[in-house]
């Protein structure tokens, strides 16, 4: 577990001043211009040390992504985009960053940018989040007041402009290209990639784009060095993260956690566990409704990283962790994830369009059992011809919830079925394709 | 889509004072020849002028026109953002904006409750509806990002948190009476601290209504 001093978030839970003079006493602007004056190299050198990777959900070394921009400026400026468009169920971290820790957003978007050769950083914050963007404009305010940015920012000679830019209700905007488009004023329709954003990102300008906490805990891995970050976790899962606890524990909260401890741990120490005891646990989708969901029986042993995740077929993604006790109707529950994404869907490539809205309807369908045995062959088989099919990741998240639902609880949804059969006459209900029906098997 | 087609337009909109206050800050942050970046922030400011105006948090087509031109776009580059984000309100609310979040997280938590609850208070039968006093409209929203404190009704840009139907009901009569209640936990939890608090965080000093709770180390 993660002891008190090796806490990033001091402040996770606002109850100390958020202002300038509250997070310099936390330690946040403690001679950032030191830490401007090692260079860019040794800046990106040190991140990409420490093992830091993106804490937006794709889990890449936020380092290495520095390190793909151009080294000298060209005719073209460098833009930093920091992701603070917060939309995956399940995920509610970021949130607590910009509110109580507006700081180390601020002073974390100084060093990347510098660190990548941009004078000008935006952050894109969803629309939902006005009170948390007020905030964040009140710590950019203070910080361009006292010198820590703008022209000759901290007195490092770099000038350095920081913006918010707000979103208006579209979760799409949380991928990375549809977030450029929808800064250039777009429809937020994620771009083909490559040329990827390091090449031409923001107005076709070299760009990185990283999550709210990664930029966050920047700072802080500079000033306490790559080998103390490396030190906490797991080889290759390093750090302190955020997490957040939801659905059916005794107490949801928001916490800050090593990587690797094990998530039954998790949900007993800082849930106060399973509501009804551990015994009444159903499942646990770990990273976001897009992770595919975890039995109880995996959720004894699993660990809480990107690696261990991956290994039992779901992932960290933003580490939200969803908790479902055996009161949930579980097919309701994925149902209402595609019905998320169906919304949420940019219409942009057909797979994701159609494909999102037939899964919600075959879902709802199967959440009263009025379907057929073979529908969910043929939902598995579907579902996976839209998870490859698409521009963006949008495609695996209406597939995966859908398909983890099959692979582990199968037997539910299929006695969901013979009920809705025997109560209703055992009459076929819904036509299935040829190659899906009993016969041709 | 066809109810969006019938309302009643107003025939011109112009910027006010206040509005043209924000325009410049908000056309400060993009480059000059980008322009375009700021039409979702000219969006809010004209929404936001139609609420301090009318009571109505809305974007009428003739106020898009008025954005492309001083944007230097094609209208139907303002129409079609508009239509995309959902934050935009195409035709009139009312003057409280309850959207209940129905997503995953909050449903494991009883946001159906919510929903029934914002119902019976204000009278409303449909989702999407407005109340026949032109107080309140209701929708339902997809996940706020709030999953912690679930579940979450907004009314307009604040978030009341850890809702129950009696709290909803109380909140919506709090409105009625001109009232603003304080946003947040309605169970009077820090923001996202546990019910008990101070599990995670290192601040022992920290004053709350739950001092001396267990600290779990």
């Amino acid at each position: 577990m993660l002891s008190d001093k090796d806490r990033i978030f001091t402040n996770l839970y606002g109850h100390d001043d958020w202002h300038l003079a509250g997070a310099r006493k936390r330690g946040d602007w403690d001679n950032t211009k030191a830490i401007l004056a090692l260079g860019r190299e040794t800046i990106i050198k040190t991140i990409i040390e420490s093992g830091l990777r993106g804490r937006g959900g794709a889990g890449f070394s936020t380092g290495m992504k520095w390190s793909f921009m151009p080294k000298k400026e060209g005719p073209l400026p460098h833009y930093m985009v920091i992701n603070g468009d917060e939309s995956e169920p399940g995920t509610c971290k970021d949130r607590e960053v910009m509110r109580h820790e507006p700081h180390k957003i601020v002073e974390g978007a100084l060093l990347a940018s510098f660190a990548i050769g941009a004078h000008t950083a935006y952050i894109y914050i969803r629309g939902e989040y006005y009170n948390e963007a007020n905030h964040l404009q009140a710590a950019i305010d203070e910080a361009y007041e006292a010198g820590l940015i703008g022209k000759n920012a901290c007195g490092s000679g770099w000038d350095f402009d920081f913006y918010i830019h707000r979103g208006a209700g579209a979760y799409i905007c949380g991928e990375e290209t549809a977030q450029l488009e929808s800064l250039e004023g777009k429809k937020g329709m994620p771009r083909l990639k490559p040329p990827f954003p390091a090449g031409s990102g923001l107005y076709g300008c070299p760009t990185t784009i990283n999550n709210v906490e990664s930029i966050s805990v920047t700072p802080t891995i500079m000033r306490r060095g790559a080998a103390w970050f490396a030190g906490i976790g797991r080889p290759n899962n390093t750090g302190p993260k955020l997490m957040a606890l939801s659905g059916h524990i005794e107490k949801p909260c928001v916490f800050e956690e090593a990587l690797g401890v094990p998530l039954k741990k998790i949900i007993e120490k800082h849930g106060g566990g399973v509501r009804g005891g551990w015994d009444n646990l159903l499942a646990v989708i770990p990273g976001g409704s897009t992770m595919p969901l975890l039995t109880k029986e995996v959720c004894e042993t699993v660990l809480m990283d990107f690696d261990d995740l991956r290994k039992v077929g779901s992932g960290l993604g933003t580490a939200g962790i969803i908790v479902m006790d055996k009161s949930t109707d579980l097919i309701k529950a994925i149902a209402r994830i595609s019905a998320f994404y169906k919304h949420e869907s940019c219409g942009q490539c057909s797979p994701c369009r159609e494909g999102s809205g037939w899964v919600m309807r075959v879902m709802q369908r199967m959440v009263e059992g009025r379907a057929e045995i073979e529908e969910i062959d043929l939902l598995e088989k579907i579902t996976g011809q839209i998870e490859n099919a698409t521009i963006c990741a949008m495609g695996m998240s209406v597939a995966w919830p859908v398909q983890a639902l099959i692979r582990n609880f199968r037997p539910m949804m299929e006695q969901r079925i013979h009920e809705y059969k025997a109560n209703h006459g055992g009459a076929t209900q819904v036509q299935v394709p040829a190659e899906f029906s009993v016969g041709a098997r | 889509m066809s109810d969006k087609l019938v309302i009643k337009q107003p025939e011109e909109f112009a910027f006010d004072a206040e509005s043209e206050k924000q325009i410049e800050k908000i056309l400060s942050k993009y480059p000059p020849k980008r322009k375009a970046s700021a039409v979702i922030p000219l969006l809010y400011v004209v929404q936001d002028q139609m609420n301090r105006q009318t009571k109505s948090a809305w974007v009428p087509k003739v106020a898009m026109q008025v954005v492309a031109e001083r944007l230097e776009i094609a209208p139907i580059r303002v129409y079609e953002i508009a239509s995309f984000y959902t934050m935009f309100n195409l035709k009139p609310i009312g003057q409280y904006h309850l959207q209940v979040c129905t997503t995953t997280p909050c449903w494991l938590r009883g946001s159906d409750n919510v929903v029934a609850a914002c119902m019976k208070a204000t009278g409303i039968e449909k989702i999407g509806q407005t109340s026949n006093d032109g107080l309140f409209t209701l929708s339902e929203v997809e996940c706020l990002g709030a999953c912690a404190n679930a579940p979450i009704l907004q009314v307009d840009h604040d978030y009341y948190e850890d809702m129950n139907a009696a709290s909803t009901e109380a909140l919506i009569e709090a409105l009625r009476r001109g009232e603003r209640p304080k946003p947040g936990s309605q169970i009077g939890r820090l923001n996202s601290a546990p019910i008990d608090h101070q599990v995670s965080s290192n601040k022992p000093e920290a004053k709350s209504s739950s001092e001396g709770a267990n600290n779990v180390k």
